[in-house]
């Protein structure tokens, strides 16, 4: 882990809506300073006496420099939570932690890279995508989503990447279908050497899929209910393979979010692999 | 003047007497990130199985009002693997220490306690008894005040005289006053209370459970007056066995109503999800909050609300001032 996570009680600096999308930029300086792509953050909802007693989790969308430090978040409303939080004006505070995670790992040398992100996923693919091209690495993105408004940063991937292909299942942007639908061509096309992806689990596994046809690595961003964001709770575990060929249940939040691809189980996401260590029944040692 | 927050579980002198809750502290590395964890009265450890344990499938937690819903299903290194790599970081680290164990059978948990009186660093064993009893077609020991009472009869006997165990009980009972009676006689030093209740939550949308488990336990400020009543009945009961209350937690008000009922500890679970510096917080505020009432010591303040209505606070007790 990059530092230590620190909590900060931030500024809210600005708002703004994007299509289906809330975007918060909070003054956090502890935060901004020790952020690598990939981190996220934790956010206290509700205010003082709010009877939500878990922090919602954001991936971080933008750090800069101002006011010490920025830190900029984008949600879609979702439950009381994200509604909270969508009623957030200029000069409010907000209660954040972090940054938490493991970050994505980066490759030491210049390749090329495709960013694939499913609805608020693409959210951490810019930071990545700079700090990519910083170690002069060829971009390209799929970004996909259910309709248009819900697909995330079209316009900045446009811009950052070699190429951008956009994907919306009711064909109201871009190509009809998913993301998935799509990775092969742009893999071939861009004779890409790593994917990076970030979405929903049935996104991850299919994107996987593909890149595990390739031959090439993926690394993967999970999102699993979490109650503490900070390692505490073991209530965000998922079946990953160690490098001992042995399956763990381990924390999205602190062994994760990030993993390589193809050691997460999502077949078996949401049980306990009768093979894993620990697993009733199964093997312990 | 700064108040004497000392507080003993048997002999066993802690500087303060806030806890983290067993099974919300992580190892211990977790919240090290945050505060020291030598500066927590104790640090308790997740319940500690013999065998690693892979726990319940996800989803684990549901937010319910105030509360939390979880069902981890004790997941964990076995004790082998605690012993070899949390136990020693904790005492490098100079926390006090109180295990916590979780097991099916009496052997199991008996094993346990023979496999943890090897180790050194260890402040107090706590018997988690609500875990499933095999041989009673899964019913928790903790519901069944001659189990728990065999449960703590066989880890006292395997556990070190100068460590003290602390049976820690369940609010689902008909008479928590049996249980806790039971365990004491059973040979308990101290008892720890609440552990969570068992609670359920439907997802609407999707017209199943929210937890994959189905039933969950219940924390949080929602389970509190719950814990304050149970930790009220059993010091009412047994005024001389020091209590860990526990049960919602989040800040020093929350702790000293516990201790006004009765308890000479609190542990804070759930509240470290939502703010990792809970404990030393806590702490500051009872500590406040006792200075403000007056209070020179912690023990002065303890089972403080069973006085008879109009009674006045006890009056403080300076030996040291005193002229004889
Ligand atoms: C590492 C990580 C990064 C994330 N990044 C983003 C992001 O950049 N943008 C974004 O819009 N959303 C993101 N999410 C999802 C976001 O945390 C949830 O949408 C949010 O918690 C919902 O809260 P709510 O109160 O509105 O919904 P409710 O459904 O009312 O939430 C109830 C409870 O379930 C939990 N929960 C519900 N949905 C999720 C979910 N998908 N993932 C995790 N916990 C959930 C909540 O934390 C809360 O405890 C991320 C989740 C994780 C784990
Ligand atoms: C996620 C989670 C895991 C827990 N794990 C354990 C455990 O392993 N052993 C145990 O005795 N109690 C366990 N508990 C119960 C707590 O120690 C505590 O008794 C209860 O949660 C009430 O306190 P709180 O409201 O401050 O959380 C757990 C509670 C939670 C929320
Ligand atoms: S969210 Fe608590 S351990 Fe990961």
């Amino acid at each position: 882990m990059a530092g230590s996570p620190v909590q900060v009680t931030g500024t809210v600096l600005t708002t703004r809506r994007v299509d289906a999308y809330h975007a918060l930029t909070v003054v956090a300086p502890g935060i901004a300073d020790r952020f690598r792509p990939g981190h996220f953050v934790t956010v206290a909802v509700g205010g003082r006496d709010s009877s939500m007693l878990t922090r919602r989790a954001f991936a971080v969308h933008d750090v800069k420099p101002d006011y010490g430090g920025t830190v900029e978040l984008v949600f879609g409303v979702r439950g009381a939570g994200t509604a909270w939080l969508a009623d957030r004006k200029a000069r409010d505070t907000l209660d954040l932690v972090g940054p938490l995670g493991r970050p994505f790992p980066l490759p030491r040398d210049p390749c090329t890279c495709v960013l694939v992100g499913d609805e608020h996923g693409s959210a951490s693919l810019f930071a990545l995508g700079d700090a990519l091209q910083q170690r002069g690495c060829r971009v390209d993105f799929v970004l996909g989503a259910p309709s248009a408004d819900r697909v995330f940063g079209a316009l900045r991937a446009r811009r950052m990447g070699e190429t951008t292909t956009l994907t919306t299942e009711d064909g109201s942007l871009g190509m009809r279908g998913t993301v998935t639908d799509v990775l092969p061509g742009v893999i071939a096309d861009a004779r890409a050497d790593a994917v990076y992806a970030c979405g929903p689990m049935a996104t991850l596994r299919g994107v996987t899929a593909v890149a595990a046809q390739f031959g090439i690595p993926v690394q993967v961003a999970v999102e699993e209910s979490m109650a503490c964001g900070i390692g505490v709770c073991m209530t965000c575990v998922v079946p990953v393979i160690g490098d001992d060929g042995v399956t763990r249940m381990v924390r999205a939040c602190t062994e994760g979010p990030v993993f390589r691809g193809e050691r997460v189980r999502f077949d078996d996401v949401g049980t306990i692999p009768f093979d894993a260590l620990g697993a009733p029944g199964g093997r312990h040692a | 003047m700064t108040a004497d927050l000392r507080t003993y579980l048997a002999h066993v002198e802690l500087p303060n007497p806030v806890l983290t809750a067993s099974g919300c502290g992580g190892t211990g590395r977790e919240l090290a990130h945050f505060s020291d964890v030598h500066r927590l009265g104790a640090f308790v450890t997740r319940s500690i199985t013999m065998a690693p344990r892979a726990g319940r499938p996800t989803p684990r937690m549901a937010e319910t009002p105030s509360g939390l819903l979880n069902a981890v299903g004790l997941q964990g290194p076995g004790v082998d693997g605690f012993l070899e790599r949390e136990l020693p970081w904790l005492v490098e680290r100079g926390a006090r220490t109180v295990v916590s164990i979780g097991g099916g059978t009496v052997t199991e948990y008996t094993a346990l306690a023979r496999r943890l009186a090897g180790a050194d660093g260890i402040t107090a064993v706590e018997i988690n008894l609500s875990c499933p009893n095999v041989e009673d077609r899964g019913r928790v020991f903790a519901r069944d005040g001659s189990a728990a009472a065999e449960v703590v009869a066989s880890v006292r006997a395997a556990t070190p005289y100068e460590v003290p165990v602390i049976a820690k009980l369940s609010p689902d009972v008909a008479d928590i006053v049996a249980v806790a009676r039971a365990c004491v006689d059973g040979g308990a030093d101290a008892l720890a209370m609440i552990n969570n209740p068992v609670g359920m939550s439907i997802d609407v949308d999707t017209m199943r459970p929210a937890l994959a488990a189905g039933t969950g336990g219940l924390s949080g400020p929602a389970v509190r007056p719950l814990a304050v009543r149970c930790v009220w009945q059993v010091h009412a009961a047994l005024p001389g066995v020091p209590i860990v209350g526990m049960g919602g937690v989040t800040t020093g008000r929350d702790a000293l109503e516990l201790v006004l009922a009765g308890a000479c500890a609190v542990a804070v679970g759930t509240a470290l999800f939502h703010d990792p510096y809970a404990c030393p917080r806590v702490l500051r505020e009872l500590e406040e909050l006792l200075q403000e009432r007056g209070f020179d010591r912690l023990a002065d303040a303890v089972g403080l609300a069973h006085r008879p209505a109009g009674a006045q606070p006890r009056p403080r007790t300076d030996l040291e001032e005193s002229s004889l």
